[in-house]
């Protein structure tokens, strides 16, 4: 359902403000959303002032600096640091994207940091994905055949093989199902960017052999169609990909089979 | 997730940042809500000239005034708006201008197009009605 306001438990308050700036330039502040399930309040804002000679270039240096050196408490997920393990998605100077590859000379001015927009927080910037998981697990993102097994592998012409770019590098960072004002509305029923985009993956890979019902599951006025090319998914995606035009491809197969 | 119901919801349409793609959509679903309300006013306006002249009358006063002139103005725009960006939708549906670039384009030239149509149906009007 479409609320355009935040639930009376969500709606941020201004935090606390710290400067840990060494005397000097280069200064710059961090506005960084903050909720601890412990203290049985309302989300803040908390403002971190620091000093950009202190660490590395990028916001994910930043956020790892203020919680080694200012507030340990600060909560984030990140892993890889270059942009392919999808942990530290969230939302950047109002975009969605990775902080290990966002650069901070990129932003002007404050830097603002909130999770992955309209999900359940679990802590700080942390966010709740078990229902894009669940989804993620409906559509069966598995290789899936019926006829006998070959000997070998299953073969793939590289031309066949060239469908799985723009597909396959998809790290499910979810950058873009949280960037969908539809997906936003319709968490429950709308499978969102992120999902049709694996969707698609399986449905382009010439070795699966389970299209039609692949379809048939995804043919829904929700799970799909509610898609509205809004396009927030392209534009966010921090790996330069295209759920939009992915999303397009499962309507063109739909249209095809009915001949 | 028996927690789930006390976590906060994180921000959304209040910290994203609204960039020219989104707002082209917006403003798509905005036209299509104003075209709808539009053609209860024109319904209206034509039920007003089936009725008689002193109902009709009524109407043409409210439409003359400068809150009904720029109702109809902004309803001008709106069909041609919605007609463009429609439009932009089909061709999406296609797979054409299905890229960052591409839609940015195709929405401008709507924009641009729904302006520019609008513009021009006015003038024709206005001579038409005799105003200099």
């Amino acid at each position: 359902m479409v609320e355009f306001t935040l639930p009376a438990n969500s709606t941020v308050r201004p935090g606390k403000k710290v400067s840990n700036a060494r005397d000097g330039k280069n200064k710059r502040v961090f506005k960084v959303y903050r909720w601890n399930p412990e203290d049985k309040q309302n989300p803040r804002l908390d403002e971190f002032e620091v000093s950009l000679d202190a660490f590395g270039p990028m916001v994910l240096d930043a956020l790892l600096h203020i919680k080694n050196d200012v507030d340990s408490t600060l909560t984030f997920r990140r892993s890889c640091r270059e942009g392919i393990c999808g942990s530290c998605a969230m939302n950047i100077d109002g975009l969605n994207t990775l902080a290990c590859t966002k650069p901070i000379e990129e932003i002007k001015g404050d830097v603002n940091i909130y999770p992955l927009p309209h999900m359940p927080v679990v802590k700080d910037l942390v966010p709740d994905l078990n229902l894009l998981y669940a989804q993620l697990a409906t559509i069966q993102p598995w290789l899936q055949t019926q006829s006998p097994n070959p000997p070998k592998e299953r073969l793939q012409s590289p031309e066949d093989r060239a469908k799985l770019d723009g597909l396959y590098e998809c790290i499910l960072c979810f950058c873009c199902a949280t960037s969908c004002p539809s997906y936003w509305w319709n968490p429950e029923r709308y499978l969102g960017p992120a999902i049709l985009l694996q969707a698609y993956r399986w449905l382009a890979d010439s070795r699966d052999e389970m299209k039609g019902e692949r379809l048939d599951a995804l043919e829904d006025p929700f799970r799909l169609y509610r898609c509205h090319q809004i396009m927030n998914c392209t534009h966010t995606c921090p790996k330069g990909l295209n759920p939009a035009a992915a999303i397009v491809e499962i309507k063109k197969m739909i249209v095809r089979r009915r001949g | 997730m028996a927690q789930s119901s006390s976590r906060p919801l994180s921000p959304h349409l209040s910290i994203y940042k609204m960039h020219p793609g989104m707002i082209m959509s917006g403003l798509h679903r905005i036209t299509g809500f104003a075209l709808t309300v539009g053609l209860v006013l024109m319904t209206w306006w034509l039920v007003a000239a089936a009725t008689g002249p002193d109902s009709f009358a009524r109407v043409q006063w409210l439409l003359g005034t400068l809150i009904g002139k720029l109702a109809l103005l902004g309803w001008t725009f709106s069909l041609f708006y919605h007609f463009g960006t429609g439009l932009r939708h089909l061709c999406f549906d296609m797979g054409l201008f299905l890229s960052n670039e591409g839609a940015l384009r195709a929405g401008w030239t709507a924009a641009v197009f729904a302006l520019g149509a609008t513009g021009i149906t006015w003038v024709i009007g206005l001579i038409a009605l005799g105003v200099h």
